[in-house]
């Protein structure tokens, strides 16, 4: 096991420090001066050469991401060239609504995929099949960002149960908070469930077809007990891989849902950092991101190993 | 009189035994069978339908649209659907319907285009890691973890960033992101097909490296990589539209779906419709092309056919 979790944590390291890379090279691609940019109104040839010397750029490119990783290391991820503010607190501010409508809808998700995958597969080529996995293919295809707009236009336009827009941190106003999460994470929660919903149905129909559960069946046991005590547990482990797969994709969802219902996260920190050209914070908020999807990775990994021990010595 | 052995002595490689129960079948026979098996899935069928609507729709544009997509004041300001306009028309009195239907154009352009751009990079990265081995393999696949990691609309964000507005660049920027998906696909086969025999005998023959890529190995890692474009258009077309919605994708007034539903938006009270039926376009393609491409994946991975 011990062997498993440093080679895990090992490649996680390298994949961060390519990320690094990535990252770096993407922001020397960006044209124009960004020692122009700083210096805005204030420029002089002789504050052009000592900022230019500051921040190492006469230096050799290899000099220069490392003088970059040591600060990231740090913690410093620089100012803003629009108001001067932190960097990284601006981006962890904007990090923490993402994140809480992440898993607002991985647990949505998760709240309707489970019955409808049992049910799929319990009554498998039924209408209740049919049903359940139609809906997950609908709900799956739907772009968030369009499923919140008449998601807001029927719910808070006409029916007026949930507001349209706004966020307020569930740890500060719990029930306000949610009753605002409410309508974001049901946009991008259905769209987890019909992912998870249709590998539940596969995975317990895997299951069922095993040699314990029909050991069980020629012992009696009836058919729901069958499913709830000894199929489920085991068909359940690979949600938790799709959980680590699309962890990223739900941090791209969150991007766009939060777009349209106004929540002050990720995304609207990097679009209006692009637009403004505020390169130091679209770098900030990318390692910040991938950071998130590269960790959460490394911990479904690890907790898929110790659920499936056939893992750990793979 | 005994000569020494050449190449043509050789037995040649056998053909590609991509589907085991019609290897000895000729091609024709072999698609006739698959056609058989792609029919009898309604989804997928249905998905292809979809799918061959949208082309049409995108190829004849301009005869199907009623009106010219960029002229403003064809109708009233966000008028509601009528029978002159059965989309309605939106904020500049535009046309929705004409709109909705070029719209089509840059969604499939910029859709197709990236997934065949990643797959030809990633694929050739695919099959150079995995055949030469190495620390060739060791760079180009640790750069694709690197990639992997990178949330797709994240990256292609980024990308819009760097590069600047504009449909090529949406395209180049939606193709990083399914870069790395390809080469992983590639090279795990690649991997297993070096060491059949007939790759074998190919290198005894002295057949040079690159050609035995092309001509041995890549056609026998093909299924897979075709299911991977199938089910990959889906998601460049929701990227797109993700990038135009934020106001990243082709400038306006380009007529793009992701932008139309963003405009619609601030009218969502007073005309829903602006913004609700772009959206329906998008969804039934993509519903169509994930149909589509689940029909290929069953169909065509040999792996997956029971």
């Amino acid at each position: 096991m011990l062997r498993f979790l440093l080679s895990r944590v090992g490649q996680t390291v390298a994949v961060l420090v390519t990320v690094s890379v990535i990252i770096f090279a993407l922001m020397r691609l960006i044209p124009g001066d960004p020692i122009l940019m700083m210096l805005g109104d204030d420029f002089t040839e002789e504050a052009y050469q000592k900022l230019r010397a500051k921040l190492g750029f006469d230096r050799s490119i290899v000099v220069q991401y490392l003088i970059w990783l040591q600060a990231i290391l740090r913690g410093d991820l620089g100012d803003s060239y629009l108001n001067h503010e932190l960097v990284s607190r601006l981006v962890w501010d904007a990090f923490l609504p993402t994140l809480s409508l992440v898993v607002a809808s991985m647990i949505v998700g998760i709240l309707v995929a489970v019955p409808s995958g049992i049910v799929a597969a319990m009554r498998k080529d039924s209408a209740w099949d049919w049903g359940s996995m139609g809906f997950a293919i609908f709900v799956y295809s739907m772009p968030s960002f369009w499923k919140g707009i008449v998601l807001i236009w029927i719910f808070s336009v006409h029916l007026r149960w949930f507001p349209a827009m706004g966020y307020v941190a569930p740890w500060e106003d719990f029930w306000g908070g949610l009753w605002r999460l409410a309508l974001p994470a049901v946009t991008l929660g259905t769209f987890f469930s019909g992912l998870v919903a249709r590998i539940i149905r596969s995975s317990l129909l895997e299951v069922l077809d095993l040699d314990y559960i029909k050991a069980a069946r020629a012992r009696g046991v009836r058919r729901a007990a069958l499913v709830y005590r000894h199929a489920l547990a085991n068909a359940l482990i690979p949600v938790v891989t799709i959980i680590g797969l699309q962890f990223g994709t739900l941090l791209g969802g969150a991007v766009l849902t939060e777009t349209v219902f106004g929540i002050p996260g990720m995304g609207r920190l990097t679009v209006a950092a692009i637009l403004n050209r505020d390169y130091a914070v679209v770098q900030g908020a990318i390692l910040l991101g991938v950071f998130a999807v590269v960790i959460v990775n490394l911990a479904v990994d690890l907790t898929y190993a110790f659920l499936n021990p056939r893992i750990r010595v793979a | 009189m005994a000569r020494p052995l050449t190449a043509d002595d050789l037995p040649l490689p056998a053909p590609a035994p991509t589907s085991g129960d019609v290897a000895e079948a000729g091609g024709w026979v072999r698609g006739r069978r698959w056609w058989r098996r792609f029919a009898r899935n309604r989804g997928a069928v249905f998905g292809l339908a979809v799918f061959v609507a949208v082309v049409l729709m995108a190829v004849f544009a301009g005869v199907l649209a009623p009106y010219d997509p960029l002229t403003q004041g064809v109708g009233p300001a966000n008028e509601a659907p009528t029978w002159k306009h059965w989309a309605g028309t939106d904020s500049f009195g535009r046309d929705m319907l004409s709109r909705i239907i070029y719209g089509a154009r840059i969604a499939l352009v910029v859709g197709i285009m990236s997934v065949l751009l990643a797959m030809i990079v990633g694929v050739t990265l695919g099959l150079v890691a995995g055949y030469y081995g190495g620390w060739v393999d060791v760079v180009i696949m640790r750069v694709m973890d690197g990639l992997f990691a990178f949330p797709i609309i994240i990256l292609a964000i980024a990308m819009m960033a760097v590069m600047g507005f504009g449909v090529k660049n949406v395209i180049i920027a939606v193709a990083v992101g399914f870069v790395a998906p390809f080469a992983r696909v590639t090279r795990a086969d690649v991997l297993a097909v070096k060491e059949e025999p007939y790759i074998e005998a190919a290198r005894l023959a002295g057949v040079a490296r690159p050609a035995i890529i092309a001509r041995h190995v890549l056609p026998n890692v093909l299924a897979p990589i075709i299911v991977q474009a199938a089910l990959r258009v889906s998601g460049a077309i929701i990227t797109e539209s993700g990038l135009s919605f934020l106001g990243l994708g082709p400038p306006p007034p380009t007529p793009v779906w992701g932008s139309m539903i963003a405009e619609g938006r601030n009218f969502i009270v007073m005309a829903p419709h602006v913004s609700t039926i772009p959206g329906i376009a998008l969804m039934v393609t993509i519903v169509g092309l994930n149909l589509l491409g689940d029909g290929l994946r069953d169909t065509l991975d040999p792996r997956l056919r029971r």
